[in-house]
C-alpha cells in the first residue's frame, strides 16, 4: 500500500490527482521530470524513426514509385499496384504456400512440444532429465543459416545421413532438396528440430505450478498414469495452451522468409516462394518498390486482422483477452 | 514464502517392470540422438581431413584427425574479419540496446511519469504492426546507413518486446524503493542507476542474451544493407554465400574461387569447419546462460 502521506507530496511518485488542467502545471512536472524525459525521448525518437516512418511509407504503395524522384513528386495511381497483384497467379502460389506452409507449422509445431513436455513431465527429476533438455534446447540458439546448411548436410544424396539410412534398409536414396513436393514437409521438419525443445520450456513451467497435492489426491482414488495425465497435467496447463494458440493463429501469415530462403533453391521455388520472399524478389530484386510494399501491406493488415480477430473469439468464448 | 513440503517416502514395494517408463526413457533417447547427431556430424567433417571425407562414410567421428580445414579458412578467406565483425556487433549491439530498453522500462514504470500512457501505447503498436521490407530498405538508403556498421546496431535498439519484459519485472520490485530514493534526495537519473539497475540483474541477462543470440546469427541485415561492402560482412553471412553456392542449382562462381584459392580443400570440408567457428561461441556461453533464459522465458509468458 502507498505510505506516502500529504506532507512528502513533493516527493511523491504516485501520479498527482487531476486539477485544474493549466499548461503551466504540465511544464511544471515536465521540468521536475526532466530526467525522466531525457530517458526516453531519444528512444521514442528512434522508434518514431525505424518503426513509425516505414509504416508511413505504406502511402508508397498507392504511387508508382521511381528511384531518385523525391516522395512527393511520384506519380499517384491509387489501387492499382493492388489491382496488378490480384491478377498475378503468383501472388495466389505465394499465399498459397505460405498458409499451407504455416497450416503444417501450426499443427506439428503445436501438438509434438505438448506430448514432447508431458512425456518430460513423466521423467523423474536426474541427470538424464536435464541432459535431455539442455541438448533440446540447443538448436533454438543456432542461426537458421547454420540450420540450413545442417539441413542440406543431412539431406544430400551424396553421404547424407538420410540418404545413407534408406540405403541401408534398401531404398533408392532421393533428391529431397530438389523436388517440389518435399519442400513443405522439409521446412516444418526442420523447424520442428530446431524449436522443440524451446517450445516445451513454457509447458514444464505450467506444469511444475499444479499442486501435486492434486496428484496424491487422485492416485489415492486409483487413478492410474494416463489419468493423471488426462485429467490433471493438461487441464492444469491448458490456459497456456490456449493463449499460445491465440497467439499462433494471429501470427499465421506473418511466416517471414528465413527459412524458405535459406532452404530453398531454385529447382524448388514453385513450392519455396511465400509471400516475405515474393515481395522480396519482385520488389526489390526488379526495383519494383511499389509493388513490393503493396504486397507487404497486405500481408501486414491482415495480420493483424487475424490476431485481433482470434483474440477477440477468443476474449468472446473464455472472457478473457490474450493480448 | 513456499514452505516446501514433508515427502514422505512411499514404502518401496517390489514394482514390476514399468514399461511405459522404459519405452519413455527409449524415445527421449532416440530424440536426443536426432537432436545430436547432425551436430557430431559437421564436427567429424570438420576435423576431418578433406581428402578422406570425400570418400565419404563420416559419422561422428574424424577417421583422419586433422586441423587444417580451420587453418584453410582462417588463412585465406574472409573469415577472420568477418568473425571480428561479428563479435563487434554482438558486442556493442548487446550493450546498447540493453542500456537503452532498460531505462524506457524504468521511465515506464513511473506511476507519476506524464508521457506514460502514450510512450506505453506508442510502443505496443509496434508489436502488431511493422512497415515491411521495402519501406524499411528505402529508409536506410534514405538516411545512408547502408554500408556501414551502424545499421546493425541502430535500427533494432529499442525494442518494445524487451522494453515490456524488463518494465513487468521492475514493477514486481516494491515501488517504495523508488519513493525513499526520491525523499533521499536522489534525482531520477540515480534512482535508475544506484537502485533500479541492481536489482534487475536477472531479467538484464536474459534480455541481454536474447539479444546477443539474435545479433550473433543475423545475416539479413548483411545481405540487404553490406552486401557488397566486403569489410563489414559478418560471419553468418560469410557462410550464408558458401553454403548457397555449393547448393544444388546454384551459381557456383564462389564457392568454386574459394575452393581453388583454399588449394582444393573440398567445399563440405570448408563448410562445415565454418559452421564450427559460428556455432562455437554459442556452445561455449550456452550452458552458463542457461538458468537465466529459463527463467526468463517463464517470466515473460506469466506477465504476457
Amino acid at each position: 500500500m502507498n505510505s506516502v502521506t500529504s506532507n512528502q507530496s513533493n516527493a511523491s511518485l504516485e501520479p498527482s490527482l487531476p486539477r485544474r488542467n493549466t499548461r503551466a502545471r504540465f511544464w511544471k512536472t515536465f521540468l521536475d521530470q526532466r530526467y525522466l524525459y531525457l530517458m526516453s525521448a531519444p528512444f521514442a525518437l528512434m522508434v518514431l524513426v525505424f518503426n513509425y516512418v516505414p509504416i508511413w511509407g505504406w502511402i508508397m504503395a498507392f504511387q508508382k514509385y521511381r528511384i531518385g524522384k523525391p516522395f512527393w513528386a511520384q506519380e499517384w495511381v491509387g489501387f492499382q499496384q493492388f489491382v496488378l497483384l490480384f491478377q498475378d497467379d503468383r501472388f495466389y502460389n505465394a499465399l498459397w504456400n505460405t498458409l499451407a506452409m504455416s497450416c503444417m507449422g501450426l499443427v506439428v509445431g503445436f501438438t509434438i512440444p505438448i506430448v514432447f513436455a508431458l512425456l518430460l513431465n513423466e521423467l523423474s527429476n536426474g541427470v538424464f532429465k536435464r541432459f535431455v533438455q539442455t541438448v533440446s534446447y540447443l538448436p533454438h540458439f543456432v542461426s537458421w543459416v547454420v540450420v540450413a546448411g545442417i539441413v542440406y548436410k543431412m539431406l544430400s544424396t551424396d553421404d547424407g545421413a538420410i540418404n545413407q539410412l534408406l540405403q541401408f534398409f534398401g531404398q533408392q536414396p532421393v533428391q529431397f532438396m530438389a523436388k517440389n513436393e518435399y519442400f513443405w514437409g522439409i521446412v516444418t521438419v526442420s523447424d520442428l528440430w530446431k524449436e522443440l525443445g524451446w517450445n516445451t520450456i513454457i509447458y514444464l513451467a505450467a506444469m511444475t505450478a499444479i499442486d501435486t497435492e492434486q496428484y496424491d489426491a487422485a492416485r489415492v482414488d486409483g487413478a492410474d498414469r494416463w489419468q493423471l495425465m488426462w485429467h490433471i497435467t493438461l487441464p492444469g496447463i491448458s490456459r497456456v495452451i490456449m493463449v499460445l494458440l491465440v497467439l499462433a493463429i494471429g501470427h499465421l501469415i506473418a511466416i517471414g522468409f528465413e527459412k524458405q530462403l535459406l532452404l530453398g533453391n531454385p529447382m524448388v521455388k514453385d513450392a519455396s516462394q511465400v509471400l516475405d520472399l515474393y515481395a522480396l524478389n519482385y520488389g526489390l530484386g526488379a526495383n519494383n518498390f511499389s509493388f513490393g510494399t503493396a504486397i507487404s501491406v497486405i500481408n501486414s493488415v491482415v495480420g493483424v486482422i487475424l490476431l485481433f480477430g482470434t483474440n477477440a473469439f477468443f476474449k468472446w468464448r473464455t472472457g478473457e483477452s490474450v493480448l | 514464502m513456499k514452505i516446501n513440503p514433508v515427502k514422505i517416502n512411499p514404502v518401496k514395494t517390489k514394482k514390476p517392470f514399468d514399461f511405459f517408463y522404459a519405452f519413455n526413457v527409449v524415445l527421449l533417447t532416440l530424440v536426443l540422438i536426432v537432436t545430436l547427431y547432425p551436430f557430431l556430424n559437421v564436427l567429424a567433417i570438420a576435423f576431418n581431413n578433406s581428402d578422406d571425407t570425400v570418400r565419404g562414410g563420416i559419422t561422428v567421428f574424424p577417421r583422419v584427425l586433422t586441423l587444417e580445414n580451420f587453418r584453410t579458412i582462417f588463412a585465406f578467406s574472409n573469415i577472420p574479419q568477418a568473425f571480428l565483425i561479428s563479435v563487434l556487433r554482438t558486442v556493442s549491439g548487446t550493450f546498447l540496446s540493453v542500456a537503452a530498453c532498460s531505462m524506457v522500462a524504468f521511465v515506464l514504470s513511473r506511476r507519476d511519469f506524464q508521457g506514460r500512457a502514450f510512450l506505453s501505447r506508442f510502443l505496443a503498436i509496434t508489436l502488431f504492426i511493422s512497415g515491411g521490407l521495402i519501406p524499411g530498405f528505402l529508409l536506410m538508403r534514405d538516411l545512408h546507413l547502408m554500408n556501414t556498421f551502424l545499421v546493425y546496431i541502430i535500427p533494432g535498439m529499442v525494442n518494445a518486446f524487451n522494453i515490456f519484459m524488463i518494465r513487468s519485472y521492475i514493477d514486481g520490485l516494491p515501488y517504495e524503493l523508488q519513493e525513499s530514493a526520491k525523499i533521499d534526495g536522489a534525482n531520477d537519473f540515480t534512482i535508475y542507476w544506484r537502485v533500479i539497475l541492481p536489482l534487475c540483474a536477472p531479467v538484464l541477462a536474459t534480455v541481454a542474451l536474447f539479444v546477443a543470440v539474435g545479433q550473433w546469427n543475423s545475416w539479413f541485415d548483411t545481405y540487404l544493407y553490406n552486401g557488397s561492402n566486403q569489410s563489414l560482412s559478418t560471419l553468418q553471412f560469410e557462410l550464408m554465400k558458401i553454403l548457397q553456392s555449393t547448393q544444388i542449382g546454384r551459381d557456383a562462381a564462389y564457392g568454386n574461387d574459394i575452393a581453388k584459392q583454399m588449394q582444393q580443400i573440398s567445399p563440405d570440408s570448408i563448410k562445415m569447419a565454418i559452421t564450427i567457428v559460428t556455432i562455437t561461441p554459442i556452445l561455449v556461453v550456452y550452458p552458463f546462460l542457461q538458468r537465466y533464459f529459463v527463467k526468463g522465458m517463464t517470466l515473460g509468458s506469466v506477465k504476457g
